[in-house]
Protein backbone atom coordinates (compact mmCIF):
# COMPACT_ATOMS: atom_id res chain seq x y z
CA UNK A 1 0.00 0.00 0.00
CA UNK A 2 1.30 3.43 -0.92
CA UNK A 3 1.15 6.51 1.23
CA UNK A 4 -2.37 7.64 2.08
CA UNK A 5 -4.01 9.53 4.88
CA UNK A 6 -1.49 12.34 5.13
CA UNK A 7 -2.27 15.15 7.51
CA UNK A 8 -2.06 18.65 6.10
CA UNK A 9 -2.15 22.05 7.78
CA UNK A 10 -5.37 22.52 9.71
CA UNK A 11 -5.69 18.76 10.15
CA UNK A 12 -7.24 18.04 6.73
CA UNK A 13 -6.09 14.85 5.10
CA UNK A 14 -4.20 15.20 1.86
CA UNK A 15 -5.46 12.79 -0.77
CA UNK A 16 -3.20 11.32 -3.41
CA UNK A 17 -3.39 12.93 -6.87
CA UNK A 18 -5.86 11.53 -9.41
CA UNK A 19 -4.28 12.91 -12.59
CA UNK A 20 -0.88 13.84 -13.88
CA UNK A 21 -0.17 16.26 -16.69
CA UNK A 22 3.19 15.29 -18.14
CA UNK A 23 4.47 18.15 -20.27
CA UNK A 24 6.89 15.97 -22.18
CA UNK A 25 8.38 18.85 -24.14
CA UNK A 26 7.78 22.51 -24.86
CA UNK A 27 8.79 22.01 -28.49
CA UNK A 28 5.87 22.59 -30.83
CA UNK A 29 5.61 23.17 -34.58
CA UNK A 30 2.55 25.36 -34.04
CA UNK A 31 2.47 28.85 -32.59
CA UNK A 32 -1.07 29.31 -31.29
CA UNK A 33 -1.56 32.92 -30.19
CA UNK A 34 -3.29 31.64 -27.02
CA UNK A 35 -0.59 29.16 -26.05
CA UNK A 36 -0.70 28.80 -22.29
CA UNK A 37 2.87 27.60 -22.00
CA UNK A 38 5.19 30.04 -20.24
CA UNK A 39 6.83 32.91 -22.09
CA UNK A 40 10.18 31.31 -21.37
CA UNK A 41 10.02 27.81 -22.84
CA UNK A 42 12.21 24.99 -21.51
CA UNK A 43 14.95 23.90 -23.89
CA UNK A 44 15.12 20.46 -25.52
CA UNK A 45 18.54 19.78 -23.96
CA UNK A 46 17.08 20.16 -20.46
CA UNK A 47 14.22 17.70 -20.98
CA UNK A 48 13.95 14.56 -18.86
CA UNK A 49 15.27 11.39 -20.48
CA UNK A 50 13.11 8.41 -21.37
CA UNK A 51 14.21 6.58 -18.21
CA UNK A 52 13.49 9.58 -16.03
CA UNK A 53 9.96 9.95 -17.41
CA UNK A 54 9.29 6.26 -16.95
CA UNK A 55 10.42 6.51 -13.35
CA UNK A 56 8.03 9.46 -12.85
CA UNK A 57 5.15 7.39 -14.27
CA UNK A 58 6.08 4.51 -12.04
CA UNK A 59 6.02 6.67 -8.92
CA UNK A 60 2.78 8.33 -10.05
CA UNK A 61 0.99 5.01 -10.55
CA UNK A 62 2.16 3.71 -7.18
CA UNK A 63 0.96 6.79 -5.34
CA UNK A 64 -2.53 6.62 -6.86
CA UNK A 65 -2.53 8.60 -10.11
CA UNK A 66 -5.13 7.10 -12.48
CA UNK A 67 -5.07 9.41 -15.50
CA UNK A 68 -1.91 10.38 -17.33
CA UNK A 69 -2.12 13.22 -19.83
CA UNK A 70 0.78 13.18 -22.26
CA UNK A 71 1.07 16.77 -23.32
CA UNK A 72 3.45 19.54 -24.30
CA UNK A 73 4.14 21.60 -26.42
CA UNK A 74 3.60 18.88 -28.95
CA UNK A 75 4.24 15.49 -27.33
CA UNK A 76 4.78 13.91 -30.76
CA UNK A 77 7.97 15.97 -30.92
CA UNK A 78 9.42 13.45 -28.45
CA UNK A 79 10.94 10.55 -30.40
CA UNK A 80 10.27 8.19 -27.49
CA UNK A 81 6.50 8.90 -27.37
CA UNK A 82 5.56 5.29 -28.16
CA UNK A 83 7.95 3.93 -25.58
CA UNK A 84 6.66 6.34 -22.93
CA UNK A 85 3.04 5.45 -23.73
CA UNK A 86 3.83 1.76 -23.48
CA UNK A 87 5.55 2.19 -20.11
CA UNK A 88 2.62 4.20 -18.73
CA UNK A 89 0.10 1.71 -20.01
CA UNK A 90 2.01 -1.22 -18.46
CA UNK A 91 1.64 0.58 -15.15
CA UNK A 92 -2.14 0.66 -15.65
CA UNK A 93 -2.26 4.43 -16.11
CA UNK A 94 -5.07 5.68 -18.35
CA UNK A 95 -3.11 7.31 -21.16
CA UNK A 96 -4.40 10.40 -22.92
CA UNK A 97 -2.45 11.98 -25.75
CA UNK A 98 -3.04 15.73 -26.05
CA UNK A 99 -1.81 16.61 -29.51
CA UNK A 100 -2.01 19.11 -32.34
CA UNK A 101 -1.60 16.11 -34.64
CA UNK A 102 1.50 17.51 -36.28
CA UNK A 103 4.28 14.93 -36.04
CA UNK A 104 1.96 11.92 -36.13
CA UNK A 105 1.83 9.51 -39.04
CA UNK A 106 -0.44 6.56 -39.69
CA UNK A 107 2.35 4.20 -38.71
CA UNK A 108 3.10 6.06 -35.50
CA UNK A 109 -0.58 6.06 -34.59
CA UNK A 110 -0.69 2.29 -35.08
CA UNK A 111 2.35 1.92 -32.82
CA UNK A 112 0.67 4.07 -30.17
CA UNK A 113 -2.39 1.85 -30.46
CA UNK A 114 -0.25 -1.26 -29.93
CA UNK A 115 1.41 0.48 -26.99
CA UNK A 116 -1.99 0.73 -25.32
CA UNK A 117 -2.92 4.38 -25.87
CA UNK A 118 -6.39 4.91 -24.38
CA UNK A 119 -7.52 8.25 -25.77
CA UNK A 120 -6.55 10.97 -28.22
CA UNK A 121 -7.36 14.61 -27.68
CA UNK A 122 -6.85 16.54 -30.88
CA UNK A 123 -6.77 20.34 -30.92
CA UNK A 124 -8.55 22.26 -33.65
CA UNK A 125 -7.61 25.88 -34.18
CA UNK A 126 -10.55 26.59 -36.50
CA UNK A 127 -13.33 24.92 -38.47
CA UNK A 128 -11.61 25.09 -41.88
CA UNK A 129 -8.06 25.00 -43.21
CA UNK A 130 -7.97 28.71 -44.00
CA UNK A 131 -8.85 30.01 -40.54
CA UNK A 132 -7.28 27.17 -38.53
CA UNK A 133 -3.88 27.48 -40.17
CA UNK A 134 -3.81 31.23 -39.59
CA UNK A 135 -4.49 30.72 -35.88
CA UNK A 136 -2.06 27.83 -35.49
CA UNK A 137 0.54 29.67 -37.54
CA UNK A 138 1.28 26.41 -39.37
CA UNK A 139 0.32 25.80 -42.98
CA UNK A 140 -1.03 22.31 -43.66
CA UNK A 141 -1.80 21.76 -39.99
CA UNK A 142 -5.54 21.45 -40.51
CA UNK A 143 -5.21 18.81 -43.21
CA UNK A 144 -2.88 16.78 -41.00
CA UNK A 145 -5.43 16.91 -38.19
CA UNK A 146 -8.14 15.51 -40.45
CA UNK A 147 -5.89 12.52 -41.14
CA UNK A 148 -5.04 12.08 -37.48
CA UNK A 149 -8.75 11.90 -36.65
CA UNK A 150 -9.22 9.25 -39.35
CA UNK A 151 -6.27 7.15 -38.10
CA UNK A 152 -7.46 7.44 -34.52
CA UNK A 153 -10.89 6.17 -35.53
CA UNK A 154 -9.55 3.32 -37.58
CA UNK A 155 -7.53 2.19 -34.58
CA UNK A 156 -10.74 2.40 -32.55
CA UNK A 157 -9.22 4.82 -30.04
CA UNK A 158 -11.78 7.29 -28.65
CA UNK A 159 -11.31 10.82 -29.97
CA UNK A 160 -11.91 14.14 -28.29
CA UNK A 161 -11.79 17.32 -30.31
CA UNK A 162 -10.43 20.21 -28.37
CA UNK A 163 -11.39 23.71 -29.49
CA UNK A 164 -10.10 26.82 -27.82
CA UNK A 165 -12.59 29.56 -28.52
CA UNK A 166 -12.02 33.27 -28.61
CA UNK A 167 -13.47 36.35 -30.23
CA UNK A 168 -12.25 35.47 -33.71
CA UNK A 169 -13.77 31.98 -33.91
CA UNK A 170 -16.65 31.96 -31.41
CA UNK A 171 -19.20 32.84 -34.08
CA UNK A 172 -18.17 29.69 -36.01
CA UNK A 173 -19.07 27.38 -33.16
CA UNK A 174 -21.77 25.56 -35.14
CA UNK A 175 -19.28 24.62 -37.83
CA UNK A 176 -16.84 23.38 -35.17
CA UNK A 177 -19.55 21.22 -33.60
CA UNK A 178 -20.56 19.78 -36.97
CA UNK A 179 -16.94 19.03 -37.72
CA UNK A 180 -16.50 17.21 -34.40
CA UNK A 181 -19.51 15.03 -35.26
CA UNK A 182 -18.21 14.36 -38.78
CA UNK A 183 -14.84 13.38 -37.33
CA UNK A 184 -16.72 10.88 -35.10
CA UNK A 185 -15.41 12.45 -31.92
CA UNK A 186 -17.00 11.13 -28.75
CA UNK A 187 -16.24 14.30 -26.88
CA UNK A 188 -15.84 17.95 -27.72
CA UNK A 189 -14.06 20.26 -25.37
CA UNK A 190 -14.89 23.90 -25.86
CA UNK A 191 -12.58 25.93 -23.70
CA UNK A 192 -12.68 29.68 -23.71
CA UNK A 193 -9.21 31.14 -24.03
CA UNK A 194 -7.46 31.69 -20.69
CA UNK A 195 -5.11 34.56 -20.34
CA UNK A 196 -1.89 33.15 -19.09
CA UNK A 197 1.42 32.37 -20.77
CA UNK A 198 1.70 33.59 -24.35
CA UNK A 199 -2.06 34.33 -24.55
CA UNK A 200 -1.50 37.55 -22.59
CA UNK A 201 0.32 38.97 -25.62
CA UNK A 202 -2.82 38.54 -27.73
CA UNK A 203 -5.38 39.67 -25.21
CA UNK A 204 -6.88 42.40 -27.38
CA UNK A 205 -7.05 40.06 -30.38
CA UNK A 206 -8.68 37.18 -28.48
CA UNK A 207 -10.92 38.52 -25.72
CA UNK A 208 -14.52 37.53 -26.51
CA UNK A 209 -17.35 40.02 -26.16
CA UNK A 210 -19.90 39.49 -23.40
CA UNK A 211 -22.56 38.91 -26.11
CA UNK A 212 -20.46 36.12 -27.64
CA UNK A 213 -19.99 34.51 -24.25
CA UNK A 214 -23.74 34.56 -23.53
CA UNK A 215 -24.57 33.19 -27.00
CA UNK A 216 -21.98 30.42 -26.65
CA UNK A 217 -23.26 29.34 -23.27
CA UNK A 218 -26.83 29.14 -24.58
CA UNK A 219 -25.72 27.27 -27.69
CA UNK A 220 -23.78 24.69 -25.71
CA UNK A 221 -26.86 23.95 -23.58
CA UNK A 222 -29.02 23.43 -26.67
CA UNK A 223 -26.49 21.33 -28.55
CA UNK A 224 -25.86 19.11 -25.53
CA UNK A 225 -29.53 18.21 -25.56
CA UNK A 226 -29.67 17.72 -29.33
CA UNK A 227 -26.55 15.52 -29.44
CA UNK A 228 -27.15 13.57 -26.26
CA UNK A 229 -25.51 10.16 -26.49
CA UNK A 230 -23.67 11.18 -29.67
CA UNK A 231 -21.27 13.91 -28.59
CA UNK A 232 -20.39 14.75 -25.01
CA UNK A 233 -19.58 18.43 -24.64
CA UNK A 234 -17.36 19.78 -21.91
CA UNK A 235 -17.42 23.54 -21.81
CA UNK A 236 -15.18 25.97 -19.98
CA UNK A 237 -16.91 29.36 -20.06
CA UNK A 238 -15.10 32.68 -19.99
CA UNK A 239 -14.53 33.54 -16.37
CA UNK A 240 -14.14 37.26 -16.99
CA UNK A 241 -17.89 37.52 -17.32
CA UNK A 242 -18.84 35.03 -14.59
CA UNK A 243 -20.06 35.75 -11.06
CA UNK A 244 -17.77 33.31 -9.28
CA UNK A 245 -14.41 31.90 -10.29
CA UNK A 246 -13.71 28.36 -11.43
CA UNK A 247 -12.18 25.92 -9.02
CA UNK A 248 -8.90 26.07 -10.87
CA UNK A 249 -7.40 22.57 -11.15
CA UNK A 250 -10.23 21.40 -8.86
CA UNK A 251 -8.34 22.96 -5.96
CA UNK A 252 -4.63 23.53 -5.45
CA UNK A 253 -2.76 20.31 -4.62
CA UNK A 254 -6.02 18.35 -4.47
CA UNK A 255 -6.41 16.41 -7.72
CA UNK A 256 -3.78 17.23 -10.28
CA UNK A 257 -0.02 17.24 -10.46
CA UNK A 258 2.01 18.68 -13.36
CA UNK A 259 5.51 17.79 -14.36
CA UNK A 260 7.22 20.20 -16.73
CA UNK A 261 9.69 19.09 -19.44
CA UNK A 262 12.67 19.47 -17.10
CA UNK A 263 11.11 17.53 -14.21
CA UNK A 264 9.88 20.50 -12.21
CA UNK A 265 6.72 19.55 -10.34
CA UNK A 266 3.98 22.19 -10.42
CA UNK A 267 0.55 22.42 -8.77
CA UNK A 268 -0.77 24.08 -11.95
CA UNK A 269 0.97 24.64 -15.25
CA UNK A 270 1.11 28.41 -14.81
CA UNK A 271 2.36 28.20 -11.22
CA UNK A 272 5.79 29.51 -12.17
CA UNK A 273 4.24 32.96 -12.57
CA UNK A 274 4.03 33.14 -8.76
CA UNK A 275 7.47 34.41 -7.69
CA UNK A 276 7.12 33.48 -4.01
CA UNK A 277 6.92 29.75 -4.79
CA UNK A 278 9.82 27.36 -5.02
CA UNK A 279 9.38 24.13 -6.92
CA UNK A 280 10.90 20.72 -6.44
CA UNK A 281 12.30 18.58 -9.23
CA UNK A 282 11.79 14.84 -9.71
CA UNK A 283 15.55 14.62 -10.21
CA UNK A 284 16.08 15.58 -6.55
CA UNK A 285 13.09 14.25 -4.65
CA UNK A 286 10.60 11.42 -4.71
CA UNK A 287 7.20 12.34 -6.14
CA UNK A 288 5.17 11.57 -2.96
CA UNK A 289 7.56 13.70 -0.96
CA UNK A 290 6.95 16.60 -3.35
CA UNK A 291 3.16 16.16 -3.39
CA UNK A 292 2.62 15.73 0.35
CA UNK A 293 5.39 17.91 1.75
CA UNK A 294 6.55 20.26 -1.02
CA UNK A 295 6.31 23.98 -0.24
CA UNK A 296 4.62 24.90 -3.52
CA UNK A 297 1.87 22.30 -2.99
CA UNK A 298 1.24 23.26 0.61
CA UNK A 299 1.28 27.02 -0.06
CA UNK A 300 -2.36 27.16 -1.21
CA UNK A 301 -3.68 23.78 -0.22
CA UNK A 302 -6.94 23.68 1.77
CA UNK A 303 -8.33 26.95 3.10
CA UNK A 304 -5.91 28.04 5.85
CA UNK A 305 -3.95 30.40 3.60
CA UNK A 306 -7.04 32.40 2.59
CA UNK A 307 -7.66 36.06 3.28
CA UNK A 308 -11.01 37.86 3.38
CA UNK A 309 -13.45 37.73 1.63
CA UNK A 310 -12.64 34.05 0.89
CA UNK A 311 -11.86 33.10 4.49
CA UNK A 312 -15.43 33.56 5.69
CA UNK A 313 -17.13 32.76 2.37
CA UNK A 314 -19.55 29.84 2.11
CA UNK A 315 -18.13 28.92 -1.31
CA UNK A 316 -14.58 28.38 -0.13
CA UNK A 317 -14.87 24.60 -0.37
CA UNK A 318 -16.50 24.88 -3.81
CA UNK A 319 -14.07 27.08 -5.74
CA UNK A 320 -11.16 27.27 -3.27
CA UNK A 321 -10.86 30.99 -3.90
CA UNK A 322 -10.38 30.52 -7.65
CA UNK A 323 -7.17 30.76 -9.61
CA UNK A 324 -3.94 31.68 -7.76
CA UNK A 325 -2.18 32.70 -10.95
CA UNK A 326 -4.97 35.09 -11.91
CA UNK A 327 -4.86 36.58 -8.41
CA UNK A 328 -1.12 37.05 -8.86
CA UNK A 329 -1.46 38.57 -12.32
CA UNK A 330 -4.26 40.99 -11.51
CA UNK A 331 -4.10 41.65 -7.76
CA UNK A 332 -0.33 41.27 -7.46
CA UNK A 333 -0.92 38.86 -4.56
CA UNK A 334 -1.25 35.13 -5.13
CA UNK A 335 -3.24 34.70 -1.90
CA UNK A 336 -5.87 37.29 -2.87
CA UNK A 337 -9.41 36.42 -3.93
CA UNK A 338 -9.55 35.60 -7.62
CA UNK A 339 -10.39 39.00 -9.19
CA UNK A 340 -13.16 37.49 -11.34
CA UNK A 341 -15.17 36.89 -8.15
CA UNK A 342 -18.10 39.23 -7.49
CA UNK A 343 -16.76 39.64 -3.95
CA UNK A 344 -13.34 40.86 -5.10
CA UNK A 345 -12.73 44.61 -4.88
CA UNK A 346 -10.90 44.35 -8.23
CA UNK A 347 -13.72 42.78 -10.13
CA UNK A 348 -15.26 45.89 -11.67
CA UNK A 349 -11.91 46.98 -12.98
CA UNK A 350 -11.20 43.51 -14.37
CA UNK A 351 -14.52 43.44 -16.15
CA UNK A 352 -14.07 46.94 -17.56
CA UNK A 353 -10.66 45.91 -18.90
CA UNK A 354 -12.10 42.76 -20.44
CA UNK A 355 -14.85 44.73 -22.16
CA UNK A 356 -12.29 47.22 -23.46
CA UNK A 357 -10.09 44.39 -24.77
CA UNK A 358 -13.08 42.70 -26.41
CA UNK A 359 -13.73 45.84 -28.44
CA UNK A 360 -10.34 45.31 -30.16
CA UNK A 361 -9.91 45.50 -33.89
CA UNK A 362 -10.65 42.16 -35.60
CA UNK A 363 -8.15 42.79 -38.36
CA UNK A 364 -5.30 43.25 -35.92
CA UNK A 365 -2.78 40.44 -36.56
CA UNK A 366 -1.84 37.90 -33.92
CA UNK A 367 1.54 38.00 -32.25
CA UNK A 368 3.19 34.61 -32.78
CA UNK A 369 5.77 33.10 -30.49
CA UNK A 370 9.28 33.03 -31.91
CA UNK A 371 8.33 34.82 -35.11
CA UNK A 372 9.47 38.33 -35.79
CA UNK A 373 6.93 38.94 -38.49
CA UNK A 374 3.22 38.75 -38.00
CA UNK A 375 0.60 37.72 -40.52
CA UNK A 376 -3.12 38.15 -40.44
CA UNK B 1 -22.44 9.99 -37.33
CA UNK B 2 -22.85 7.47 -34.54
CA UNK B 3 -26.30 6.69 -33.17
CA UNK B 4 -27.34 7.42 -29.61
CA UNK B 5 -28.08 4.21 -27.67
CA UNK B 6 -31.48 3.72 -26.07
CA UNK B 7 -31.06 1.06 -23.39
CA UNK B 8 -33.79 -1.60 -23.09
CA UNK B 9 -33.98 -5.19 -21.87
CA UNK B 10 -33.05 -6.34 -25.38
CA UNK B 11 -29.85 -4.27 -25.50
CA UNK B 12 -26.61 -6.15 -25.90
CA UNK B 13 -23.89 -3.88 -24.60
CA UNK B 14 -20.24 -3.74 -23.75
CA UNK B 15 -17.86 -1.10 -22.49
CA UNK B 16 -16.64 1.09 -25.34
CA UNK B 17 -12.99 1.06 -26.28
CA UNK B 18 -11.14 3.44 -23.99
CA UNK B 19 -13.46 2.75 -21.05
CA UNK B 20 -11.88 0.53 -18.43
CA UNK B 21 -12.95 -0.96 -15.16
CA UNK B 22 -10.02 -1.37 -12.82
CA UNK B 23 -9.06 -1.80 -9.23
CA UNK B 24 -7.81 1.38 -7.54
CA UNK B 25 -5.55 -0.21 -4.94
CA UNK B 26 -4.48 3.02 -3.30
CA UNK B 27 -8.07 4.07 -2.58
CA UNK B 28 -9.33 0.51 -2.18
CA UNK B 29 -12.22 0.73 -4.61
CA UNK B 30 -13.17 -0.16 -8.17
CA UNK B 31 -13.33 2.62 -10.73
CA UNK B 32 -14.44 3.10 -14.28
CA UNK B 33 -11.92 5.14 -16.26
CA UNK B 34 -12.92 6.98 -19.43
CA UNK B 35 -11.64 10.08 -21.23
CA UNK B 36 -11.28 12.76 -18.53
CA UNK B 37 -13.61 10.85 -16.21
CA UNK B 38 -13.32 8.63 -13.16
CA UNK B 39 -16.44 6.97 -11.80
CA UNK B 40 -16.25 5.16 -8.46
CA UNK B 41 -18.40 2.03 -8.68
CA UNK B 42 -20.52 0.47 -5.96
CA UNK B 43 -21.17 -3.24 -5.69
CA UNK B 44 -24.23 -3.13 -7.96
CA UNK B 45 -22.36 -1.17 -10.62
CA UNK B 46 -19.51 -3.67 -10.55
CA UNK B 47 -21.95 -6.58 -10.75
CA UNK B 48 -23.69 -5.14 -13.82
CA UNK B 49 -20.59 -3.99 -15.67
CA UNK B 50 -18.66 -7.19 -15.14
CA UNK B 51 -21.51 -9.05 -16.87
CA UNK B 52 -21.65 -6.74 -19.89
CA UNK B 53 -19.81 -9.01 -22.25
CA UNK B 54 -21.30 -7.95 -25.56
CA UNK B 55 -23.20 -11.23 -25.80
CA UNK B 56 -25.92 -11.42 -23.16
CA UNK B 57 -28.94 -9.12 -23.38
CA UNK B 58 -29.59 -6.82 -20.46
CA UNK B 59 -32.70 -8.84 -19.63
CA UNK B 60 -30.65 -12.04 -19.34
CA UNK B 61 -28.11 -10.23 -17.15
CA UNK B 62 -30.88 -8.87 -14.92
CA UNK B 63 -32.35 -12.37 -14.54
CA UNK B 64 -28.97 -13.69 -13.43
CA UNK B 65 -28.53 -10.85 -10.96
CA UNK B 66 -32.05 -11.38 -9.61
CA UNK B 67 -31.10 -14.98 -8.81
CA UNK B 68 -27.73 -14.16 -7.21
CA UNK B 69 -29.05 -11.27 -5.14
CA UNK B 70 -32.45 -12.75 -4.47
CA UNK B 71 -34.22 -9.60 -5.66
CA UNK B 72 -37.15 -9.03 -8.05
CA UNK B 73 -36.13 -9.23 -11.70
CA UNK B 74 -38.21 -6.18 -12.70
CA UNK B 75 -36.57 -3.94 -10.07
CA UNK B 76 -33.07 -5.00 -11.10
CA UNK B 77 -33.86 -4.50 -14.77
CA UNK B 78 -35.20 -1.02 -14.10
CA UNK B 79 -32.20 0.02 -11.99
CA UNK B 80 -29.71 -1.44 -14.45
CA UNK B 81 -31.43 0.31 -17.36
CA UNK B 82 -31.19 3.69 -15.61
CA UNK B 83 -27.56 3.12 -14.66
CA UNK B 84 -26.57 2.02 -18.16
CA UNK B 85 -28.58 4.70 -19.96
CA UNK B 86 -26.60 7.29 -18.02
CA UNK B 87 -23.33 5.65 -19.06
CA UNK B 88 -24.54 5.38 -22.68
CA UNK B 89 -25.37 9.10 -22.73
CA UNK B 90 -21.77 9.74 -21.72
CA UNK B 91 -20.62 7.43 -24.54
CA UNK B 92 -19.11 4.86 -22.23
CA UNK B 93 -20.93 1.95 -23.92
CA UNK B 94 -21.14 0.27 -27.28
CA UNK B 95 -24.20 -1.57 -28.56
CA UNK B 96 -23.60 -4.93 -30.24
CA UNK B 97 -26.04 -5.62 -33.04
S1 LIG C 1 -1.40 25.92 -27.42
FE1 LIG C 1 -0.72 25.70 -29.55
S2 LIG C 1 1.39 26.49 -29.56
FE2 LIG C 1 0.86 26.12 -27.43
S3 LIG C 1 1.59 24.07 -27.05
FE3 LIG C 1 -0.57 23.89 -27.64
S4 LIG C 1 -0.54 23.52 -29.84
FE4 LIG C 1 1.50 24.28 -29.26
S1 LIG D 1 -14.94 35.11 -2.03
FE1 LIG D 1 -13.37 33.55 -2.47
S2 LIG D 1 -14.32 31.61 -1.87
FE2 LIG D 1 -15.97 33.13 -2.01
S3 LIG D 1 -16.79 32.89 -4.10
FE3 LIG D 1 -15.23 34.51 -4.16
S4 LIG D 1 -13.34 33.45 -4.70
FE4 LIG D 1 -14.79 31.86 -4.04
Amino acid sequence: MSETGHQGQGGDTIDPPMAMLAELTHRCPLACPYCSNPLQLKQAKDELSTEQWIDVFDQAAKMGVLHLHLSGGEPASRRDLVELTQAASERDLYTNLITSGVGLTEQRMNSLDDAGLDHVQLSLQGADAQSADVVGGYKGGFERKMHVAEWTNSCGIPLTVNAVCHRRNMDDLDTMIDLAVTLQARRLEIATVQFNGWAVRNRAQLMPTSEQVAATTAKVEAVRERLKGVLVIDYVPADHFATYPKACMGGWGRIGINVDPTGLVLPCHAAETIPSLTFDNVKDKALPDIWYRGDAFNAFRGTEWMQEPCRSCERKHIDFGGCRCQAMAVAGDAAATDPVCAKSPLRDELRANAIAASAGDDTQPFVYRGRETVSS
Amino acid sequence: MSEAISVTGDSVLRLARGVKMRQDDVRQRTVLLAPERTVALDETGIAILSRLNGEASLDTIAAGLARSYNAPHSVILKDATTFLQDLADRRFLEAVT
